[in-house]
């Protein structure tokens, strides 16, 4: 055997699925990102258990001496980069300086934002079941409801073969896509995955003035039927984010609150130029119509913030009286202070925003790999987050 | 005109910077070296790399996805 066979033998790689698994398990990992800082500082992995350390590749090309010692010795090591080429070449170099846990990430973060992991969250009264997919590397939550051979897909993601599959792996059909927003940080992936399966598409009307397609109309009390008995998915309006935000109650005990609330934070009302305007639609929503719901819903927003929100097997849940109890968002005083924190505290806006939104309406067409840059980095959609 | 240029069009990272390393190493202070490329987080890293090195980036600029960068050794 050759040297460099040698060492690109004990250089493990790690897939996004893998390293996933090994996230939701609170496992210990040191990540090594080799990315430039400034990618760095914009968006990296993280994980309750996770110790992550950032040195550019291009200060490592004449070799990995000077950071070798400020590695783990034993713990698993994980090279990041953005596309996967830089962490094998580093990844190499720290198996021949002598280190024997090292791994690479599998397609680098490219992959990692691309990455849906599906988890069940539970059961529903008709046997049927609802599963949240998490895109863990973005943030971005969406789900799958499921009852007798029929499905619906809330929220898709533009990865719409991980949906696809999942159905055929169960012998289901998706009758119904619906996005409860039109999103701006993400690119939808609901009218796709109606057009390839024959779903019906559903969206808001208030967040579709400017559309150029057909779909259907997500109204306040339309019930969405999935599967023989019965399975209602409940459309409750509920603006702020967005002008037409609409949350879904499914089978009187999951409350999909889109962009609207999530776990430790609340949804942003800028991202279509209009905070000022939305705002008090937004402290309506949380403040009086939420607060009129079941206490015990299990609320299952569309994104989150951070890696603390992940609970066991990764899913994103909370029952909705206890975000009343804990959710910074939802103790504010008054509306006058609810107004100045919302608006006065937003972190940056997401990575091509405004693009995003006119890919949602069917007004821009870019291609597979302009979707991807587009998409770059977090998703950014709550008051709170960096 | 750059004393040196290297092409490194087609290559993924991180060969375009350890190819422009190699060449940079073999200037002397003041020359420049052009570097093409095709890799899109080329930007980035090219502009972080030339920082970090204490050389300077004089121009760059990009044609039909090729990224042209002048480095001048300092």
């Amino acid at each position: 055997m050759s040297n460099l066979q040698h060492q690109q033998a004990k250089v493990k790689k790690m897939t996004a699925h893998e390293l996933t698994e090994l996230l939701f398990a609170q496992e210990e990992l040191f990540i090594l990102d080799v990315r430039n800082s400034e990618d760095y500082e914009n968006w990296h992995i993280e994980g309750h258990r996770v110790k992550s350390f950032n040195v550019p590749y291009f200060e490592l090309i004449d070799g990995v001496e000077e950071i070798v010692g400020k590695l783990p010795g034993k713990q698993k090591i994980l090279v990041v980069c953005a596309k996967e080429g830089s962490s094998v070449f580093v990844a190499e170099q720290l198996a021949e300086a002598g280190l024997d846990n090292v791994y690479y990430l599998q397609g680098g973060m490219k992959e990692w934002s691309e990455h849906l992991e599906p988890v069940k969250v539970g059961d529903l009264r008709d046997g049927g079941e609802i599963y949240q997919f998490v895109r863990i590397g973005k943030g971005c939550l969406s789900y799958m409801i499921v009852s007798g051979q029929e499905a619906a897909v809330v929220d898709s993601v533009r990865l719409t073969d991980v949906y696809e599959a999942f159905a055929k792996e169960r012998s289901l059909t998706i009758t119904h896509t619906i996005d409860t927003h039109l999103h701006a940080d993400h690119i939808s992936g609901g009218r796709k995955l109606a057009k390839s399966t024959g779903a019906t598409y559903w969206l808001p009307e208030k967040d579709a003035e400017e559309v150029t397609f057909a779909y259907e109309k997500l109204e306040e009390g339309k019930v969405i039927q999935v599967g023989t008995t019965s399975i209602s998915i409940l459309p409750i309006y509920s603006p702020g984010h967005t002008i037409g935000s609409t949350s879904l109650l499914v089978d009187d005990t999951y409350f999909l609150t889109g962009d609207i609330l999530f776990v430790a934070s609340i949804g942003r009302p800028d991202l279509a130029g209009k905070a000022e305007d939305w705002v008090g639609d937004l402290h309506d929503t949380l403040y009086n119509r939420y607060q009129d719901l079941s206490k015990e819903l299990l609320v299952l927003p569309a994104h989150f913030g951070s890696h603390a929100e992940l609970g066991p097997d990764g899913v994103v849940s909370a029952r909705l009286g206890d975000l009343y109890r804990d959710n910074p968002g939802l103790n504010i005083a008054s509306e006058a202070e609810f107004r100045r924190v919302v608006t006065g505290q937003l972190p940056p806006q997401p990575n091509a925003y405004q693009e995003i939104r006119q890919v949602n309406m069917g007004r821009l067409q870019p291609d597979e790999e302009e979707q991807r840059e587009m998409e770059t980095g977090p998703n950014r959609c709550a008051v709170h987050d960096k | 005109m750059a004393d040196i240029v290297v092409d490194t069009k087609g290559l993924a990272c991180p060969m375009p910077i350890v190819r422009a390393k190699k060449a940079l190493d073999t200037l002397k202070p003041g020359q420049t070296m052009e570097v093409l490329s095709t890799d899109k987080g080329s930007l980035q890293d090219f502009t972080a790399w030339v920082k970090q090195t204490g050389n300077e980036l004089v121009t760059h600029e990009v044609e039909n996805g090729v990224f042209k960068f002048l480095v001048k050794k300092l």
